[in-house]
């Protein structure tokens, strides 16, 4: 499914997802959506929208129907399996409390 | 700029929530599991996201409100868009275009957030047009002097802010975020008004009165904006249980008033209302009645501007179109030429590996 606000063709504009870089070393992120005929008024309405104030040294327009999500009713299922994984964080380590740099 | 949830002006929200309204015999099994969910989510005080199941009467709650919001940023950019020509400096011009052009963005993400619920853009422009859809009334009062400038960006900014701030806790991601972003921009709306307020004040005779009769003009209007009295505002009851609305039409209406008085003092403006005075026992500001048969009379169309409002937003929607349709026909055009070479550079590339 694409993203939430897609209408498909039914505007006249479509819309696009905005996602921003607030400086360097960051990456983006989204900062929500617009409309614009095509990708080139998308960067430049996304400037305007977004960036006002500073807020980014780069921008990333995506058409919203160009997003794939996981399906939203699958969730649970979908995300489970981290689930009773705790040895993938490094608190589930006890025995080295106390070892320097470790 | 602005929001009120005009509760009671809209009669489609009576609908309590969605679980009271459905016999449990009609919930498909997919709704009782959604339900249960989002009942879970606003309990526990979490955020709703666009994908999840929602009741009815909370999405359609939300896109009435999140785009009337919208629609009164949309709206509210020609109060102050009639001075820009004439603001009295070019760093007010400029500090006025950059307010204006703040609100059209304000618009433009709460557009985005109602479209997350389902109503698409397109579909809230041709409401704001054709007069379905509300704005908040105090766009339908006129602004004849510069000190309406100041009057605006420090009562009626000031009370969105009021009203605002609270939002960017509403169970609505999407609304909560545009909020966070709005409020972040509104401060300076606040603070540029206040300053126009200040410098008139000091200056001449006629520069003092002309920003008192300003604010004498704003003051209630501007009080008005949070909405009715609790007693007359059935919705807002639904609101605060689904944690869209933190606090109650008159709670946030003190809390404004509690912050107008000293900054009113720093001023050496009067507010207009003889009744006002400190309540030793609560710590809060007393404040008289509040006309509002004028706020529903301006509601019903009656305003000062209430056809001028909607008649110049509509000529803006028509005499866009032309650029619309342009832009679109330039975009589909240029994307059929990329299409085209594309096409080209694969049968060349073909040819080259056959030759
Ligand atoms: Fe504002
Ligand atoms: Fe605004």
């Amino acid at each position: 499914m694409p993203s939430p606000g897609d209408s498909g063709a039914r505007e006249q504009w479509p819309l696009w997802e905005v996602f921003v870089r607030s400086s360097r070393g960051l990456s983006h992120v989204h900062a929500g959506s617009l409309h614009a005929p095509d990708e080139t008024m998308a960067v430049r309405n996304a400037r305007d929208l977004y960036t006002r104030r500073n807020e980014g040294v780069s921008v990333w327009v995506v058409r919203a129907s160009d997003i794939t999500a996981s399906d939203p009713d699958a969730k649970g299922a979908f995300f489970e399996s981290p689930q009773g994984k705790d040895f993938r964080h490094a608190i589930y380590y006890t025995k080295s409390e106390g070892v320097a740099h470790l | 700029m602005v929001t009120t949830t005009h509760a009671t002006a809209t009669a489609t929200a009576t609908a309590p929530a969605a679980a009271a309204t459905m016999a449990d015999g009609d919930l498909s099994e997919d709704d009782r599991v959604g339900l249960a969910r989002f009942l879970e989510l606003i309990e526990s005080d979490s955020r709703v996201e666009p994908t999840d199941w929602m009741p009815a009467a909370y999405r359609k709650t939300l896109v009435r409100q999140i785009s009337q919001h919208g629609h009164s940023e949309i709206i509210g950019m020609q109060p102050e868009g009639n001075w820009i020509t004439r603001a009295p400096s070019l760093k007010r011009k400029a500090i006025l275009m950059a307010k204006v052009q703040d609100e059209a963005g304000h618009g433009l993400y709460l557009y985005s957030a109602a479209q997350t619920l389902g109503t698409d853009r397109d579909t809230m422009f041709e409401q704001l047009i054709t007069g379905a859809a509300k704005y908040s009334s105090i766009f339908n009062y006129l602004t004849p002097t510069w000190a309406d400038m100041g009057s605006i960006g420090w009562l009626v900014d000031g009370a969105a802010i009021c009203n605002q701030v609270p939002l960017c806790r509403a169970s609505y991601g999407p609304y909560a975020r545009a909020m966070v972003r709005i409020c972040k921009e509104e401060s300076f709306h606040q603070r540029q008004g206040f300053e126009i307020l200040l410098s008139l004040m000091n200056g001449t005779d006629a520069q003092a009165k002309m920003a008192q009769e300003s604010v004498n003009r704003w003051y209630a209007p501007a009080l008005m904006m949070f909405g009715p009295p609790d007693d007359e505002s059935p919705n807002s009851k639904q609101s605060m249980e689904w944690n869209i609305k933190r606090f109650s039409n008159d709670e946030l209406r003190q809390r404004f008033v509690d912050m107008l008085v000293p900054q009113a003092e720093i001023l050496g403006i009067t507010l207009p209302d003889p009744d006002l005075s400190f309540d030793e026992e609560t710590g809060h500001w007393r404040f008289g009645e509040l006309d509002w048969s004028e706020f529903y009379d301006v509601l019903k169309g009656n305003g000062q501007a209430n056809s001028v409002r909607v008649a110049k937003r509509r000529a803006a929607h028509e005499n866009g179109a032309w650029v619309r349709e342009a832009a679109r026909a330039y975009a589909d055009k240029q994307a059929a030429a990329a299409a085209t070479a594309a096409e080209a550079a694969t049968l060349a590339q073909n040819e080259m590996v056959a030759a």
